[in-house]
């Protein structure tokens, strides 16, 4: 099993990290294929799939030949039969944010890719029914982008009268 | 014909008292529990904190049954237009409990998703602060219903034509002599 | 034949002149089948785990006996009292039975992963906490794992086991609140008022040691706000006497019952492939008999010093998951009782100043502590850059997550994997060709708390 997971991510820059096996940095075009890879070295279930907006870090460190791009789609694999986890981080670019979607290799990503989809706006090509899951239909914008503001109400105490 | 098409002298006063007796005796909530509020909400109406015996422990599922919304949790942009058809459609006379700081002021979420107080869309009698409120509160909030109905201020208030909905311009500005709530004492 | 052309006059036609358009939803509400695109139609039907690799599946082939008009779509929730919070489901129902399902959730939206970027590392837990309102020490004690993670810091043994403590006095709370609404789902209201008591006394013990009874901002980065009270190890033995003798009478009352097996068994069966393919965690993957419980098979905290079961099903129906949830509740009993006897002496948090305040005496004395107490609060204490994904066992199955750090003082991306908002994706599959009475009790079964869902 350990042979066959690092197999299967040769030729893909990879990292270590906190409690994780590889992060592996993919390009677009090879993602799909390297999941579907490692679903068949044993990493059974999908834990997780989320987007994130590097906007306001986008001098974060990459390994080598990774470009950095605005959005990023991050997926935890686990295999429950070695008890390891495995990262994938996928450069997601501002001016075309589509990725492939996984739901044909893990049916159960389909409600995380909808959820990344309604809160970042990443499309992914070959879901099934990808509209928003959180928000209200005829919201407009993608309320987690960095760009877009929390939505705060001002509150100020300095006009209330004092106690009676 | 309710309350309010009484004519209001000596003779009719046993009556309302009567009424006012009934009403505040068997409220029966309709079941609004959105979030961590409704847990405590759920331990009010059970063995420990017991709401069943102020004659509430029946939680009526259907609106068109229930006199009292309380609403307990985090309203979210989604769900206020939810929240305003349930309670259009409960039957007068009706009240509301904003029942947690995140129901009557947005609570510790200033943010998109949350409707910054539930009286933005539907006229709240009581709030009960807390997060969440014990049930004690929420049974604080309870008595001082049943002392407001009690008092028959609301009757008055609908009879009078004076409206319950939040205006959207305020006819006088709030000064601290001159309240808007009615300020009432504790329940004994 | 549908007499009528379009959505529009179907809708005009079938909502009454006062009632308000603004509840519909749209694209996220079940359409009728001759509208829905092939792929959503296997989606909805929970077809999807059966379909061929050719994967182009034709609508007319599904549920070729029922024609689309004598089929009713209705919509369940999202008020509704058995919908566990508010979680709103479209069934088309022929009859009383239900073809597709759709859950359309976003009701308790709250936008939390957006205020954990505002909030500092300190103050996270209180907002982390408010997800899954039922077990709220696992929600902070996942965010304090992965800060400490990216901290770097070792937390004290006491710290590690007072968590251990909470957390499965926490998960007791919760399967005893599941058992509690379950039962009043499957009509037996006095399940809901022996849960709801047994509950009291976990609440108060929370409230004695950490100020509330739920939603505490307890667990924290760098260990734990206070220490327990004097007395805590025989309130922990009285509630592990009193709620393993009850889950007795749980036995008679249920367990036995007819009515309850016949509403039960071999309804909302699972099996471990379609677990898997759903990435569905917790007492439904334990179910259908494969035993993943990361309290075992990837220890945290002081799990790997207790001695406990993994308790695992056979036939992934209703009934294996309660009696999965009901062991539960016996073996965190267990587990406490060792947490009494071998809780360790030492600091209840981890003593670098940069991380945890000082204690409170030490301010008047030393201008150093003053000044770590200020930032501490005001700034908060910088995390190095980084990211984690953590994940725990709680009481619905794996609750991680994901924190990136650029360095400063709040989180850039938290992200938490709720394990009820994956867990959902199993009803179209679980709902399909049963009653409606079962939906109600599958529903239950599957235990989703709204707040982790939404966030």
């Amino acid at each position: 099993m350990t042979d066959l997971a690092i197999r299967a991510l040769d030729g893909v820059p990879t990292t270590t990290g906190p409690m994780v096996d590889q992060i592996a940095f993919p390009e677009r075009t090879a993602y799909k294929a390297l999941v579907e890879s490692l679903k068949g070295s044993g990493f059974e279930m999908c834990s997780d799939l989320c987007g994130i907006d590097y906007l306001d870090h986008m001098t974060r460190s990459l390994p080598d030949g990774v470009t950095p791009e605005r959005f990023e789609v991050v997926v935890n694999l686990l295999s429950l039969s070695a008890k390891r986890r495995v990262r994938i981080r996928v450069q997601v670019p501002e001016t075309a944010p589509v990725v492939d979607s996984l739901f044909e290799v893990y049916p159960g990503t389909e409600a995380m890719e909808r959820e990344a989809f309604d809160l970042f706006g990443i499309q992914f090509t070959g879901h099934p029914d990808l509209s928003r899951i959180l928000m209200p239909e005829e919201w407009e914008g993608h309320p987690l982008r960095k760009d877009y503001g929390s939505g705060r109400i001002p509150v100020q105490f300095k006009e209330a009268p004092g106690p009676r | 014909m309710g309350l309010e098409d009484l004519p209001h002298n000596f003779l009719t006063g046993r009556v309302e008292d009567l009424v006012k007796w009934a009403r505040r005796s068997s409220v029966w909530p309709v079941t609004f529990g959105l979030a961590c509020c409704a847990i405590e909400m759920m331990a009010a109406g059970a063995a420990d904190y017991d709401l069943s015996r102020f004659g509430m422990e029946v939680f009526r599922n259907s609106p068109r049954q229930a006199d009292l919304m309380i609403v307990a949790g985090r309203v979210s942009q989604k769900m206020a237009p939810v929240l305003r058809q349930v309670y259009d459609q409960m039957m007068e006379p009706k009240w509301v409990i904003s029942m947690g700081v995140c129901a009557s002021s947005g609570g510790m979420f200033n943010n998109y998703a949350i409707v910054q107080g539930v009286d933005q869309i539907i006229p709240v009698d009581v709030y009960a602060p807390g997060c969440p409120p014990s049930p004690e509160t929420l049974m604080h909030a309870i008595l001082t219903l049943h002392e407001k109905i009690k008092t028959g201020e609301i009757t008055q208030r609908r009879a009078e034509g004076r409206p319950l909905e939040i205006e959207t311009t305020p006819s006088s500005p709030w000064t601290p002599e001159q309240p808007v709530a009615v300020r009432l004492g504790t329940p004994r | 034949m549908s007499a009528y052309q379009n959505e529009d006059e179907v809708r005009s036609v079938e909502r009454p002149a006062w009632s308000t358009k603004e509840t519909s939803e749209g694209s996220q509400e079940l359409r009728r089948r001759t509208d829905t695109p092939s792929d959503e139609l296997g989606r909805e039907s929970g077809a999807v785990l059966q379909m061929p690799d050719g994967r182009v599946l034709d609508p007319s082939q599904i549920d070729v006996d029922r024609p689309d008009d004598e089929t009713m779509i209705i919509n369940m929730g999202p008020q509704h009292p058995s919908t566990h919070g508010v979680l709103r489901l479209m069934l088309e129902l022929d009859g009383e039975v239900v073809l597709r399902t759709k859950p359309v959730i976003g009701y308790l939206h709250t936008g939390m992963e957006k205020t954990a970027e505002e909030l500092t590392y300190v103050q996270g837990s209180t907002n982390v906490t408010r997800m899954d309102y039922l077990s709220q020490m696992h929600n902070e004690a996942v965010f304090s794992l992965a800060t400490e993670a990216l901290l770097g810091v070792d937390i004290p043994d006491r710290a590690t086991w007072i968590r251990t403590l909470m957390l499965e006095l926490n998960r007791m709370g919760s399967h005893l609140m599941w058992m509690a609404t379950n039962g009043m789902d499957l009509g037996s209201t006095s399940m809901m008022i022996y849960g709801f008591r047994e509950r009291e006394m976990v609440m108060s013990f929370f409230e004695k040691t950490t100020g509330l009874r739920f939603n505490n901002n307890y667990i924290r980065p760098g260990g734990v706000a206070a220490d327990l009270p004097d007395g805590w190890e025989d309130d922990v033995l009285v509630i592990c006497d009193t709620v393993l003798e009850r889950s007795y009478e749980y036995d008679d009352l249920l367990t036995g019952q007819p009515i309850f097996r016949e509403r039960t068994e071999a309804v909302g069966g699972l099996t471990a492939e379609e677990a898997l393919a759903l990435s569905v965690t917790g007492p439904l993957l334990r179910s259908t008999g494969v035993p993943w419980d990361l309290r075992r098979t990837m220890p945290y905290l002081a799990y790997d010093k207790l001695d406990f079961d993994v308790i695992v099903g056979t036939y992934g129906d209703n009934f294996d998951r309660y009696s999965i949830r009901l062991n539960e509740i016996r073996e965190s009993a267990k587990m406490l009782r060792q947490l009494v006897e071998g809780m360790p002496s030492g600091d209840y948090r981890v003593q670098d100043a940069k991380v945890t305040p000082p204690p409170r005496a030490r301010i008047d004395s030393s201008m150093e502590a003053l000044i770590h107490h200020f930032k501490i609060f005001t700034e908060g204490f910088k995390v190095p850059e980084g990211e984690v994904y953590c994940a725990i066992e709680s009481p619905r199955g794996e609750l991680g997550c994901y924190l990136a750090s650029d360095g400063g003082a709040k989180p850039y991306r938290m992200h938490i994997r709720g394990p009820s908002f994956v867990n959902l994706q199993v009803l179209p599959l679980l709902l399909r060709g049963g009653l409606l009475s079962d939906a109600v009790a599958v529903i239950s079964s599957v235990d989703p708390v709204m707040g982790e869902v939404d966030r």
